[in-house]
């Protein structure tokens, strides 16, 4: 049961994933563009500043895969792989699950774990560092940041498996409606906690010594020496359309994985509940 | 948790329906080795050569993933 259950939970994930890789190509790719174009238009405004300063110029990096296959199959083996990943978890979570979560039906119950993937895996993380573009974010604070990503994305995957579990505990003396209300103010206050608690990326040591304090790590306007501004800061229009697809992109591959494991699950678990019956005439 | 049906003797073996899930030790095993798989998946996807590197200094992983890396939501260069 299980291995059939999982084989469901990766198809519907790998699908997912390519819709979400359909969604990307078409409305994330061009801010993706733009963001890169930014950056090397920095770049080349950089390396001349450094050049009247008499500073040598900046190492280039060099180019593994060109944009065009970055942009049409790498972004593509990402999406699909990640859905996969996330459908497989999907079905763990599912089949654990099963039978554990009260009287809940084989389609509502898979509806219910892709919305808890998608709020424990992305959008609560997503709160506290959302997505950024090519262009934002410094090399030198990688580690830290990743560090503090998946600090969130952790949390609030434990934070949320508890508040399943207490919000269990407490139906028997609360009723369902008010212990998943209690359950969920305790989700989100102790969310909330590790939040408050977490540094704002432009807080991050590197950052306050080179920049200052700012909240994030959002490139500003780039100043020649006498403080004319010689290139702009980075267009929040394109920052703003590029997270807004990013969540765009989320919802679609969680809404694909419930929607197409739910009649699949639910066959499956009928068809193997229909023939217990009629194996068991036994006359009480 | 596995001997929960011991039939005493003359009795008329009751009628429990047939548990639908295998033994938990196959399910747990199952379940854990899919689940770490699938991080292991994540892992690729999202953070391998960027904050830590299983394969050393090289940066194709990161390279080849690097529009969806950014636009999943996780922390890029």
């Amino acid at each position: 049961m299980e291995t059939r259950l999982i084989g469901r939970g990766i198809l519907a994930g790998a699908v997912g994933g390519l819709l979400a890789f359909l969604f990307a190509r078409v409305f994330a790719e061009p801010q993706i563009q733009a963001a890169i174009d930014y950056e090397s238009g920095r770049d080349a405004a950089q390396g001349a500043l450094d050049k009247a300063a008499g500073l040598g110029a900046a190492p280039e990096m060099p180019e593994i895969f060109s944009r065009t296959i970055q942009a049409n199959i790498g972004i593509g083996v990402g999406m699909i792989v990640f859905g996969t990943a996330m459908g497989a978890l999907f079905a763990v979570v599912y089949a654990i699950s099963l039978g554990r979560v009260g009287n809940v039906r084989p389609r509502a119950l898979a509806l219910l774990v892709a919305g808890a993937g998608f709020l424990a895996f992305y959008l609560v993380p997503f709160l506290k560092y959302p997505a950024n573009p090519p262009a934002i974010g410094h090399e030198e604070t990688i580690g830290t940041r990743s560090g503090l990503y998946l600090t969130m994305v952790l949390a609030s995957v434990v934070f949320l498996w508890l508040a399943v579990i207490a919000g269990q505990r407490l139906r028997p003396r609360f009723g369902t409606w008010n212990a998943t209300l209690l359950a969920g103010a305790g989700f989100a206050a102790a969310i909330g906690i590790v939040m408050a608690v977490l540094p704002a990326l432009g807080e991050l040591s590197y950052n306050v010594k080179e920049f200052g304090h700012r909240a994030t790590e959002t490139p500003l306007p780039l100043k020649d020496g006498n403080g004319t501004i010689v290139f702009p800061g980075f267009d929040a229009d394109v920052l703003a359309s590029f997270r807004l697809y990013s969540v765009g992109a989320q919802l679609i591959l969680w809404t694909a994985i419930g929607l197409i494991f739910a009649p699949l699950a639910d066959r499956l678990l009928t068809a193997a509940k229909t023939p217990a019956p009629a194996e068991a005439p036994v006359t009480v | 948790m596995s001997s929960m049906s011991v039939p005493a003797a003359g009795r008329v073996p009751t009628a429990v329906p047939a548990p639908v899930v295998v033994p938990a030790a196959r399910a747990v095993l199952l379940l854990g080795a899919t689940a770490m798989l699938a991080l292991a998946a994540y892992y690729f996807v999202g953070v391998d050569q960027g904050a830590l590197s299983v394969f050393g200094s090289d940066t194709h992983i990161h390279e080849f993933v690097h529009d969806s890396r950014h636009f999943l939501g996780f922390p890029c260069h």
